[in-house]
């Protein structure tokens, strides 16, 4: 049985089309449509619930040891305040989850999961803490509201000064009043646009929501769902899991060597990519040039030979192609190159370039 | 709720058809295009082609998803809506004016339903 989180009654109101989604039940999309709600987002703006997102709390003196054990990236010198993306990976080097940590504190982190992974996450983070650490589920207490788009600075600053807003990509501010609500209001975002991402308690998420719909009519503002959040994500040529990245693929396969620091001292998973050595295969970015819309896990081929798999594809609306993202033979991953798709049984030609698709 | 016409007769997969100089002409329902949302490509069969009963003839896909459309019937390929090639959308905007394909030498007709009992099917699939 699907969860709903607390903004389901909204989705419905608001003609939402719901469907389950990483065990929750989510609007796919609004009457707008994909495509409109993907332009607001490139243009305006658009508002999306991610409370379905895991939270795990991270307490106590060794806090950071234990992440550093657990996580690739390295937040040994990070700001309070400061975002930091990483992935978590097994230990033949094959990607759990990936993830961003807060920074609350020296001795506090909180790191946002996957909602389809929240529980494995959570029991792979618990069998590996460090003695003085405390690791707890907090997915249940945090709503989180996504406002992405360029109008998305003009439509909070109405509701809050703007000194309270965090100012760069990847930092956050906590205990911001948003129309008499305590927020966390982090700059990130899973669209490639400009935008925030809003946490609060799960009882202010019905009244947030309206509050930024509100704010937000005059920039035309319009909810956006799942579908939206896929084509802007992969325009963007951000990884989704169990698409760019599960427990079989690396994340140096997956291109997320910046937030893979294999100078640090150890982490789960550091041997064996390391022991790997360059990757054998690695992602790029596919434009179809023949009439056809690549989708995830079909193979593709230079020539007679099959060098790899797409991972996504789809149409993307603001780039206005179909795109797909592939994990290819690193001989054969050079841009430039035409490859073939096979659709559905059909060869269709397609050409590698360079990612993202889309660049803001 | 989806618009369902009076004067075309529908399969249970989501196909309208109707009678015209002769032809059989096939389109996707206003329930069908709902469904799928904003539709993006269309790959259509060429004339002269075969179609049979309950078969693919065509693949429409939308943002998120790919679906076949079955023919309500047998028989050859007349003509084809090559309009919708360069303009997926006119699938959306006007269901029952952007037809896909025309059919001639009609050997054997599917199972149709009238507009009623199609929008029970409707009614079903949303419940």
């Amino acid at each position: 049985m699907e969860q709903k989180t607390p903004l389901y009654d909204v989705h419905v109101t608001e003609g939402g089309k719901i469907v389950p989604f990483a065990g929750y039940l989510l609007p796919v999309q609004y009457p707008s449509g994909v495509i409109k709600e993907h332009m607001a987002v490139r243009q305006a703006a658009g508002l999306f619930d991610v409370s379905h997102m895991g939270e795990i709390l991270f307490t106590g003196p060794t806090a950071l040891d234990t992440l550093n054990h657990l996580l690739t990236n390295d937040f040994t010198d990070m700001p309070v305040g400061k975002v930091r993306y990483s992935v978590m990976c097994n230990d033949k080097g094959g990607v759990i989850d990936d993830l961003v940590v807060y920074k609350f504190g020296d001795e506090e982190y909180l790191a946002v999961v996957n909602a389809a992974n929240r529980h494995k996450d959570y029991a792979h983070m618990a069998a590996h803490l460090l003695p003085g650490t405390k690791a707890e589920d907090i997915s249940d207490s945090v709503a989180q509201l996504a406002l992405q788009g360029p109008s998305a600075p003009a439509v909070l600053q109405k509701l809050v000064s703007e000194d309270k807003l965090p100012k760069k990509y990847y930092t956050a501010v906590r205990d911001v009043d948003v129309n008499g609500m305590t927020c966390m209001i982090s700059r990130t975002g899973y669209t490639g646009e400009l935008g925030y991402e809003i946490y609060t308690a799960p009882e202010n998420a019905v009244s947030l929501w309206k509050t930024l719909r509100e704010a937000g009519e005059e920039y035309g503002l319009i909810p956006c769902g799942l579908g939206a959040r896929d084509t802007l994500r992969l325009e963007a040529a951000m990884p989704l899991y169990g698409h760019e990245m599960d427990e079989t693929i690396t994340p140096l396969e997956a291109g997320l060597d910046f937030g893979v620091k294999l100078g640090k001292p150890d982490f789960i998973g550091k041997d064996a990519l390391v022991a790997a050595g360059k990757p054998a295969r690695v992602r790029v970015g596919l434009v179809m040039t023949g009439r056809g819309i690549a989708r995830e896990h079909q193979p593709v081929f230079l020539g007679d030979t099959q060098i790899g798999m797409t991972t996504s594809g789809t149409h993307c609306p603001a780039v206005g192609k179909a795109v797909a993202m592939a994990l290819v033979d690193a001989a054969h991953s050079a841009p430039g190159a035409s490859v073939d798709v096979d659709i559905r049984g059909r060869r269709v030609s397609a050409d590698i370039v360079p990612l993202p698709f889309y660049h803001r | 709720m989806s618009h369902t016409p009076a004067d075309l007769r529908y399969a249970a997969s989501h196909e309208w058809i109707k009678n015209e100089d002769g032809l059989s002409v096939i389109g996707l329902t206003d329930f069908a295009q709902s469904s799928l949302g904003d539709i993006v490509f269309i790959d259509l069969p060429q004339v002269g082609d075969p179609v049979t009963v309950g078969e693919s003839f065509a693949d429409v896909e939308s943002v998120k998803a790919v679906s076949g459309v079955f023919s309500p019937v047998s028989g050859t390929v007349a003509a084809v809506n090559d309009a919708l090639l360069d303009n997926p959308a006119l699938l959306n905007e006007k269901p029952y004016e952007a037809w896909l394909i025309k059919v001639s030498d009609v050997s054997e007709v599917g199972d149709l339903l009238d507009d009623a009992a199609y929008d029970a099917v409707c009614k079903s699939e949303e419940a």
